[in-house]
């Protein structure tokens, strides 16, 4: 496909790399040369000088003939003006646009006739709807939602006194006690497709699938605490923690916010009625002592330093509030993250990222194609949803007689309302819907791929 | 100080006065009331003779108008108006003392009620009607007509704003459409629409034409004069709860009207000073239900007596339907409370104002929460929107200039040696705009007793409780006076 990306930024860059690595065309916009001769450098795709929201520099992009154009610049109002002279030089481009501004957000996607936007993609709140469902289900790292929300990938950090600490997998069912899967586990950095007799160790980070109505059961029957977040943490004041504190004050729990600076305080005061907004260094700790991090049942550290985050996520846990989830602006911090106690690691840009790319890979292919990629294990996993329709072969025969390919496992079959953890006598019927998790990139597109 | 721009305003307003004061003329022609007669047309020359002079003195005035002229100009129409619309109480020999005369005319344009006159049936009826008028004029506010009616200039016409700003009871005025002549014209209609239904409800009831104008312009101006000796008291059990019921009404907002008929209705019910408004007059009611069960002879006429004299109090009207004087003291008591408490902002009545209440809570609140985390940054809201700072400072300001204004008023008519109860209630129902108050002052006695000089001190607080302090205490100013204008 031929794609252009407006905005070479964080997320425009580490969109332009996996989308290069997929195969596609790619033709980068920017207003900065520099930018643009270092991505030129590293990714196989051409560049072009100038504002993205100009006619006669998209038309230069090779607007006419592209399929998808991606306006990425940290500007709302010109990823806006970008998409819709795209679509004005171009009837069947699709246009996805980065809108983050608190303010626009309603108003895009209702207004679909007037904005002629595909999609559009908006980090920062992204990322507060993936806090706000870890803080939903304390105890997981992270979730993953498949088949529209029925099944569920979620991770564990196996600790010293976990129950699951030196269990091999076949044991694991008479502990838990509910059917569920360990699809993988991620041991020193590496990650590892498990089989029956696999061991688990201290330290060991497993991804377990699960139907959504067993989570409670899986947390219970481990041991896991979960106590309902009634009393939240956020330490900075940007727009993910305006997003989370809207969200949390719909679910009545009772949030303080930290900033350092009084003017945005004061903005947030006045935006959300039943947060605290403290006005206060959230990086010092006689700070937190004085707001109460001791009773906080989460703490979300949200400020714009990863350091930051860091060491208030760390003194958080040795304060011992239950749950953390740290956010983290560079996704390569979070290998860091793996040795410490840093709680659940969220980057919005990963989000963001992992969300266009899977819109252009439904796009790719329309038929069989992929309904969802989630790359899970730091990466190194994907968890691809498919849906079962009349071209998808092997059918109604058991898993058992099937030939996958060697690195494929299917982890979650749904068949109409009712999510199965499949055994070998699983057969696949049109209309269901079926994850998958490989540990090769990119490699299945489209439904048929996963058979050998 | 553009004086020549306040006296052309003086003058229109001097105008108006006279045009209104042909309706009660004519009553009085009508009915063969002489003395009255001769009263009113000595004050239309006199009104010619003033309104002519600042016309001529007053031609070439600059455009120059700012918030000081605004306020400047409100408390001289007050004034002016006050002035003149006594005389022909005066004039027709009917009240022989100016002060007395200036007294139950300013009772009546502040929306007052309160009188010194033992006895009003024996009065002629063009006075009747004048004196009940003035509420009329009084609740909405001459300034407010003035600008409904008048033409308005293109260039520099905003500073109208500065006029209703003065004019209108409220913590936070605003105008509800663009064009400053059609809000005044929107309240005006509002106004002149529910007075006429007041007054047909009231003639259903087989009130008399003239006694049903009048009382419904008392209601209509929460203002509380009334043409018999016995306030409403002798009227039929219909015509009180009809008349408790537009109180209530008139007590209201009137942009909570304006929202109706654009039917934003859910609007106005969630609107929380509305809310408690209701709220305080609901549990008002059920305390004084409670307290004076034994007092009447059948559960209804408690309940009727409870809700029309604590919707009199509580919209500053001050009609009578029995003397609460004789209530128990905890009823007195609650009826003092709403006096202070008084209506709703933008409405016809007086008192601080539910709004002020809440906003003043909300405060209290806050700062409260502002001791136990210093740092917290917390915002004031009303109905969900934030408020101004420089809202919440002027409602601080306001209740430290009321309770101040209160406190010196009772210093200085205690001197006529009248009970504590009676002068503390005689300030209150005077600064409130509610009229009779308890005791000496009480629904069936009058101000007739106090000296000269407490008449003074309460029409000092008459005008300033009805212009809401501050336009009264502007002239006090030094810095009003300057004649440098502050850069």
């Amino acid at each position: 496909m031929d794609i252009i990306i407006a905005g070479g930024g964080k997320v425009g860059l580490t969109l332009a790399r996996q989308l290069v690595a997929e195969g596609h065309n790619l033709t980068l916009i920017d207003r900065d040369s520099h930018i643009l001769e270092t991505a030129v450098e590293q990714y196989d795709a051409i560049a072009v000088l100038g504002n993205c929201a100009s006619k006669e520099v998209l038309l230069r992009a090779g607007v006419a003939g592209a399929d998808l154009l991606i306006a990425a610049t940290n500007a709302d109002e010109v990823n806006l003006l970008c998409c819709m002279t795209g679509h004005g030089l171009n009837k069947n481009l699709h246009t996805i646009a980065r809108i983050r501004n608190p303010e626009y957000a309603d108003q895009v996607m209702t207004m679909r006739d007037v904005f002629p936007l595909s999609m559009t993609v908006n980090p920062e709140r992204q990322a507060a709807v993936e806090i706000e469902r870890l803080l939903r289900f304390p105890g997981f790292l992270r979730r993953d939602s498949f088949a529209k929300g029925r099944t569920e990938i979620v991770e564990l950090r196996i600790g010293k006194d976990s129950k699951l600490c030196d269990v091999s997998l076949s044991d694991m069912s008479s502990i838990v006690k509910c059917r569920v899967l360990v699809c993988a586990v991620l041991r020193a950095g590496a990650a590892v497709a498990p089989s029956g007799n696999f061991v688990l160790r201290e330290g060991d980070r497993i991804f377990v699938t699960a139907p959504k109505e067993n989570l409670t059961v899986l947390l219970k029957n481990l041991g896991i605490i979960t106590r309902k977040v009634r009393k939240v943490m956020l330490c900075g004041g940007g727009r993910v923690s305006y997003y989370i504190a809207s969200f949390l004050e719909k679910d009545g729990i009772s949030v303080q916010l930290l900033e350092k600076d009084h003017q945005r305080c004061v903005e947030l005061a006045q935006m959300l009625p039943k947060t605290s907004v403290i006005h206060a260094d959230c990086s010092s700790q006689i700070t937190l002592e004085e707001q109460g991090i001791g009773d906080c049942d989460a703490l979300v550290t949200l400020t714009g330093m990863d350091e930051t985050n860091m060491v208030i996520s760390l003194y958080g846990g040795s304060r011992g509030v239950p749950q953390i989830i740290t956010k983290l602006s560079r996704g390569e911090n979070s290998s860091i993250g793996d040795s410490m106690a840093l709680g659940s690691m969220i980057c919005p840009k990963e989000l963001c990222c992992n969300q266009i790319v899977r819109y252009v890979r439904a796009m790719g292919n329309q038929t069989g194609a992929a309904v969802s990629v989630h790359a899970i294990a730091d990466g190194q996993v994907e968890a691809v949803e498919f849906l079962v329709d009349e071209t998808t072969r092997n059918c109604n025969i058991p898993l058992k007689d099937m030939k996958l390919k060697p690195n494929v496992l299917v982890v979650g079959i749904t068949h109409g309302t009712q999510t199965q953890i499949p055994n070998g006598d699983c057969v696949f019927t049109q209309g269901d819907t079926v994850v998958v998790v490989t540990s090769g990139r990119g490699v299945l597109q489209r439904m048929n791929d996963i058979f050998a | 100080m553009n004086v020549k721009m306040i006296g052309r305003f003086l003058a229109q307003i001097i105008a108006v006065e006279g045009v209104f004061l042909l309706p009660a003329l004519a009553i009085s022609l009508g009915y063969g009331e002489w003395d009255a007669v001769t009263g009113f047309l000595y004050t239309l020359a006199i009104m010619a003779a003033v309104a002519g002079v600042l016309f001529l003195l007053c031609r070439k005035a600059g455009r120059l108008f700012g918030a000081r002229e605004g306020f400047v100009c409100v408390s001289f129409s007050w004034i002016t108006l006050s002035l003149l619309g006594c005389l022909p109480f005066w004039l027709s020999g009917r009240i022989p003392g100016f002060v007395d005369a200036l007294f139950e005319i300013v009772s009546g344009f502040t929306t007052t009620g309160a009188s010194i006159l033992p006895e009003v049936e024996s009065l002629p009826k063009g006075l009747l009607y004048w004196r009940s008028f003035s509420h009329w004029l009084g609740g909405m506010g001459v300034l407010v007509f003035l600008l409904a009616v008048a033409p308005s200039s293109g260039k520099g016409s905003g500073f109208t704003m500065h006029l209703l700003r003065a004019e209108s009871p409220g913590p936070d005025v605003g105008k509800l459409v663009p064009k400053m002549r059609q809000t005044a014209m929107i309240l005006y209609i509002i106004y002149v629409v529910m007075t006429v239904i007041n007054i047909i409800f009231l003639l259903c009831g087989k009130m008399p034409l003239l006694e049903a104008v009048c009382t419904a312009f008392g209601t209509a101006g929460t203002g509380g004069f009334a043409v018999k000796n016995d306030s409403i008291a002798s009227y039929s059990p219909y015509i009180q709860n009809v008349t408790t019921v537009f109180m209530l009404l008139f007590g209201v907002n009137f942009s909570c009207y304006y929202l109706i008929l654009l039917r934003q209705i859910r609007g106005v019910f969630k609107d929380e000073e509305l809310r408690l408004y209701f709220g305080i007059a609901i549990a008002a009611i059920g305390l004084i239900f409670w307290n004076i069960r034994d007092i009447y002879s059948s559960a209804g006429e408690t309940l009727r007596h409870a809700s029309f004299q604590v919707a009199s109090i509580m919209t500053t009207t001050g009609f009578a339907t029995t003397d609460f004087d004789l209530w128990p003291s905890f009823s007195k008591t609650v009826l003092l409370t709403l006096m202070v408490i008084g209506a709703c902002a933008g409405s016809t009545g007086g008192g601080i104002k539910v709004a002020r209440v809440l906003l003043l809570f909300k405060i209290l609140r806050r700062n409260i929460r502002q001791i136990l985390n210093p740092q917290k940054v917390q915002i004031v809201r009303n109905n969900g929107r934030p408020m101004d700072e420089k809202v919440l400072s002027n409602t601080n300001a306001y209740l430290a200039a009321y309770v101040i204004i209160v406190i010196l008023s009772f210093l200085l008519i205690s001197l006529d040696g009248f009970s504590t109860g009676t002068n503390l209630s005689a300030v209150l129902a005077c600064f409130n705009n509610i009229g009779p108050g308890l005791e000496a002052v009480g629904p069936t006695c009058n101000f007739g007793a106090y000296s000269a000089f407490s008449k003074m001190i309460l029409i000092v607080d008459m005008l300033a409780g009805r212009l809401e302090i501050f336009p009264m205490l502007i002239l006090l100013s030094r810095s009003t006076w300057s004649p440098h204008r502050q850069k």
